[in-house]
Formats: C-alpha cells, structure tokens, sequence
C-alpha cells in the first residue's frame, strides 16, 4: 500500500490521517500535560530510529544533542526574549555539533564499537561540564548555566513575532503533535529518496556502497546530523514543556532510554519505536508513581529479555508474524489443492 | 617540594585506580572481544559486598579481597549462562544486553539497600607530607593495583592458563586446537573478569563511599582505559592508566578536578580518532 504522490513513498495516509484525528481529539477526554511529553519522547525516539534503524548507526550518546537543543534554547531564549530565533537555533547548535563529531568519528573510519565509546564519551563530558558551571562566571549573556541546578524561568515558546503571546497547555500539545508529525513525514521523505536507499545499501554492506563508488563517509555524516536536529528539537520542545533544563538531560539514563525505546519498538520501523516511546513512556511515569519497584529494574529487565528473545524488536516481529499467519494459510490452502488432486488421481487410477 | 610529593602521589594513585577498575573489563574485551557495559554495576555490588560483609563483622580485608570477587564472580557466572553466551559473534547486542544488566543490577540494589550513600571507614589512617594531610589508604590501593597487575602478567605470560588466555585472544580456532572447549573458556574469562570487577568494587568502596548509581562514574573511565588501550590486556591498560591518569590529575591540580575529568575525556576522544586500533595496536604490538 503506497501513498498516491507527494514523493514520500511508502506513507499510509489513512492511518496517518486517522492518528492524526485522534491525537486532535485527545485534548477534548484527556488533559494535555502528560500526551505532550510523551510525544516528545516518541519524536526523540523517532530521531534515533531514522540514525539506527535505517543507517545502521547506533549512537550510545543520543542524549548529547536532546540536551543541546535543550540548553540552546534555554540560553538563546534569556538572551533574544522571544522563541523564534531560540527554536530555530535549538536545531542548529546540535546539527552542526553532530556534524563535527559525526566528520570526525566517519572519516576516521572508526568500527562501530568504537564510535558507541566515542558517543557515549561524548555525552559523559557535556554532563560533566553542565554539571560544574554553578556560579556567575559561567555565563552565556543574560544566560547563567547554573551547574547542578540548572537553568530555570527562561521565556518559554510564543507565537512568532508577539513575546507577549505565549504558547502553553492545549496549544502548545498542537504545536509538539505538529512538530511530532512533520518529523515523522520528513524521515519518510528522507527514506524514499536517493539518499535514503543510500543510506540503507551502506546499512547491509558498507564496502560493497563504498566499491559503488559512493561517499560512505559523507552519507553517514549526513545522516548523523539530521538526527542530531531531530533530537535538537526534541530538546527543545522537552525544555519548554518542563520549563527547566538541567545537566540530567545530558545523563546516562536518558541515553539508555531512547535506545530501550528504539530497540523494542524496532529497528528498520519508524513507527515502532514512536509507539514504544509513548508506551514505555506511560510505564516509567506509572512506576515514577510508586516506590515498590525501581524504574531501573523493569527498564533493564525489559531491555535484557527484548535482546535476547526478539532481538528485531516488536514491531517487524508482528510483521514476520503477519507474514507467516498470511503464508500458513496459502500453504494450507495449496495443502488442501494437492490433496484433493492426489485424490482425484488415485480415484482415476483405481 | 612537599607539594611536588603530593601531586606524585596522586597521580600515582590516579593511575592505580584506572589500572584497578579497568582490569576486569580489560580481560573480558582483550579475550573475548566482548564490551561488559554492566563493568561500572559489577564494581558498584563489589563494593556493596564488601560494606555488608563489614558491617556483619567480618574483617574488612577479607571482605574486600575474597568476599567482593566470589560474590561478582558467581553473578558474572550466573550472567554468562543465562544472557551472554547467546549472543556472542553480536557485539551491539551485548553491549545493549549487558547495559540492560546494569540497570537491572542498579534497580535491585537500590531495593535491597536504598537509594541513600552508604560507607564504611578506611582502615588505614592518614599520614603527613609537610603540611599535608594524605590518605594512607591511598598507598594500599596502589599496592594492590601494582600486585594485581604483575600478577596478571605473571600468568599470561608463564603459565598453562595464560597460554590457553593468550590463545583465546586470537580466536575461537585457537582454543579447540590446543584441546580446550570455547565455551567453557569464555565462561571462566567472564567469570574472573566479573570476580575482577569486585575486587576493585571492594577495594575502592572505603574510599568512595557507595550509591547505586556510582557505576555509570566507573564504567567511563575503565570503557576509555580498555578501549584506547587497544587489544593487549595488561600493556594496553597500564599505558592508557598511565596517561589518563597523570592528565587527569596535573589538569586538576592546576584547575579543578572537573576539568581534570573532562580533560581525560577529549584526550581519549583524540586517541581514539588517532588510533583506532588502541595504542597497543599502533605500538607494543607484540606485548601481552
């Protein structure tokens, strides 16, 4: 089932457009406060899921440019006083930031485990330095970083042009629901194109892409940077709903979440790991609720037993499930076919 | 020239806890290949071994070099069989796996014990240099560091089970033709490496003081040390310990501790860009 047109490929409309409804819809049963940090989560998620899933990139410090869109727009913000310029500036400070990085890590031609080392490494020093800029000498304009504590009450998103008109509660769940969709439509853009059956032939053979005569190099930065917006955003968004940004945003745990997310949900989907986010999500904040069990405990427990049993993930193990049910009754049928004509031959035999 | 002593000492003692918490993770990836991400929660029940065992009365040496190892190391046993072993030739996937255990490991700890700092005390008092004030326990963590590390070298290097070690650094092949079953190989590498990991855990957890969440501050520093330290286990951690440690602490001492920290962190991602082999796949190649 392909979508008619607008050169995004395989996009099912109808149920994009029926999710689309729903999600319009929610804020009329449910209050909007929850849904909305779920989405974000999901688009982070979806930010990985395009890098890991498709390019076959597996970053173990995604948290990195999550917590730079964050604090890009924290400090942007105090210091423009509207949230136009922050936003937009919340997705370039950690593309051109993984762009570096990827540069450095892809023409380096480092092996995978290396580069999990380097992200992660990556990720570790941003935590690190967030973490000791308490005090007045760490600033960034108006912007103190504020260390351990972090940077609290900075302008929060307005609609463009008027500061005074500030986006919050119901209209600002439309605007991460839109930001949530346009990304998703953009990563689906991406993959129908040239560039992404690029990415996907270096996914399966990266020596093979390279004898084609293809810049691997070059494609995986690219990639690498995209994600890296993507979860800028992400960051971003997060910042505006929590109104706070902290050095946690930089933690080990939040890298471990999204790649927990992406994992179950799928790799090589983009809508497994969206759905894994909100699910997992909702889990983490059921158990934020209780002391008996430790959030930690079922997160690892969930991730042990996903790699070592569905090791594809939830969503293309449903697919092969499909499959398998569809080809089971095709073979059944066909079962059936032959016995009736092995019948009818031995009958004719007889 | 007291002060001068004191940096020495620090940066001696610097080297000496990388070279500690690195060797366990070092011998799991230098034999097997294998990145034990769940490294820093291995140290972090280690230590929690150690300060019940104290705290239940038990000499705290004893608690520390042979209560710690036999406790990690019957859970890294346990951990081989039940997740490990199946995913061996999956390299990410162990990595996710055992990053899973980590914080399966971080959870069940925090049930059992809390999420509040626990310590026992340093059973060794300070001492003076001048005017300063040191830690005596500092010179055991060296010492223990120095002996585990000859040691180790010892046994690669001279004994049956070092040849089988070394053997099993070069690939599965080698094992079977010098008449051993792999798995049961791999299966005693993890398990010393976790017991390894204790070790450190217990050794350290007088000085540190313990949290549940005090793995992730390991598992960077020995990840970096084994890992810029390339494929030779004992000549690899030594040189990477070597160098991270007199970085981290010359940076500290002239600026703060964080900067220290942070200064290790992009020098190893300058050496990793430059080697990725590790440094012993640029130098030392032929070193154990």
């Amino acid at each position: 089932m392909t979508g008619a047109g607008f050169g995004i490929g395989r996009v099912r409309w109808n149920w994009l457009v029926a999710a689309a409804v729903l999600l319009a819809a929610l804020p009329l049963v449910y209050e909007t406060y929850t849904p909305t940090l779920l989405a974000i989560w999901a688009l982070f998620a979806l930010s990985l899921a395009l890098m890991w899933g498709y390019a076959g990139i597996l970053s173990f410090g995604h948290a990195a440019y999550f917590g730079l869109g964050a604090y890009a727009y924290a400090i942007a913000s105090f210091n423009v006083g509207e949230s136009t310029v922050p936003l937009l500036l919340a997705i370039i400070v950690p593309a051109v930031v993984a762009a570096i990085i990827g540069a450095l890590m892809f023409y380096g031609r480092i092996s995978d485990v290396y580069l999990g080392v380097m992200t992660l490494v990556v990720t570790l020093i941003l935590n690190r330095f967030m973490n000791a800029t308490a005090g007045d000498a760490y600033r960034i304009g108006n912007a103190r970083l504020g260390g351990f504590n972090g940077i609290p009450a900075f302008p929060t998103l307005n609609v463009p042009g008027d500061p005074s008109m500030q986006v919050f509660g119901t209209a600002y769940y439309f605007v991460v629901i839109v930001c949530l969709i346009g990304a998703y439509l953009i990563c689906r853009w991406i993959l129908a194109s040239s560039f992404g059956r690029i990415l996907i032939g270096i996914r399966e053979n990266e020596l093979r892409m390279e004898l084609l005569g293809y810049n691997v190099p070059a494609y995986k930065t690219a990639i690498f940077t995209v994600s890296g917006a993507m979860a800028g955003l992400a960051g971003c968004l997060f910042a505006n709903w929590a109104e706070i940004v902290t050095p946690s945003v930089f933690s080990l745990g939040q890298t471990a979440e999204v790649l927990i997310w992406v994992i179950v949900g799928g790799l090589g989907t983009l809508i497994g790991p969206i759905i894994a986010a909100v699910v997992l999500g909702m889990l983490k904040l059921a158990l934020g609720t209780q002391t008996l069990i430790d959030n930690s405990l079922v997160l690892g427990a969930i991730l042990i037993l996903v790699v070592l049993l569905i090791p594809r993930g939830f969503a293309p193990t449903f697919a092969a499930w499909r499959r398998r049910l569809a080809q089971v009754q095709v073979h059944r049928r066909q079962a059936r076919g032959t016995r009736r004509r092995r019948v009818a031959l031995q009958e004719a035999n007889q | 020239m007291d002060y001068a002593a004191i940096v020495v000492l620090e940066i001696l003692y610097m080297i000496a806890f990388l070279a500690l918490i690195s060797a366990g993770l070092a011998i799991v990836f230098g034999m097997m290949r294998v990145i034990n991400l769940a490294h820093g929660e291995f140290v972090m029940v280690g230590g929690y071994a150690t300060i019940a065992a104290a705290k239940a009365g038990i000499n705290v040496y004893f608690a520390m070099l042979v209560i710690s190892p036999i406790v990690v190391g019957v859970i890294g046993l346990i951990v081989e069989r039940v997740i490990v072993r199946f995913l061996y030739g999956r390299m990410i996937d162990i990595m996710l796996a055992t990053w899973g255990l980590g914080l399966l490991l971080t959870g069940i700890v925090t049930l059992i014990f809390g999420n509040t700092p626990v310590s026992v005390a340093t059973p060794i008092p300070g001492y003076q240099v001048g005017h300063y004030q040191m830690g005596g326990y500092n010179l055991f963590v060296i010492a223990v560091a120095v002996v585990l590390m000859c040691s180790m070298w010892f046994a690669l290097r001279y004994t049956r089970v070092g040849l089988v070690a070394r053997g099993a650094m070069q690939g599965r092949e080698v094992i079977s033709a010098l008449g051993y079953n792999p798995s049961t190989i791999y299966m005693l590498t993890f398990t010393v490496g976790a017991a390894l990991s204790g070790l450190a855990g217990g050794v350290m957890a007088p000085l540190t003081g313990l949290l549940p969440s005090i793995g992730g501050a390991y598992i960077a520093k020995a990840f970096i040390t084994v890992i810029t330290g390339g494929a030779a286990v004992i000549a690899g951690t030594v040189t990477t310990a070597v160098v991270f440690g007199a970085v981290d602490q010359i940076v500290s001492f002239a600026s703060t501790p964080v900067l220290g920290e942070i200064a290790m962190l992009v020098l190893a991602l300058v050496l990793l860009r430059l080697m990725p082999q590790g440094v012993t796949g640029q130098f030392f190649r032929n070193s154990t």
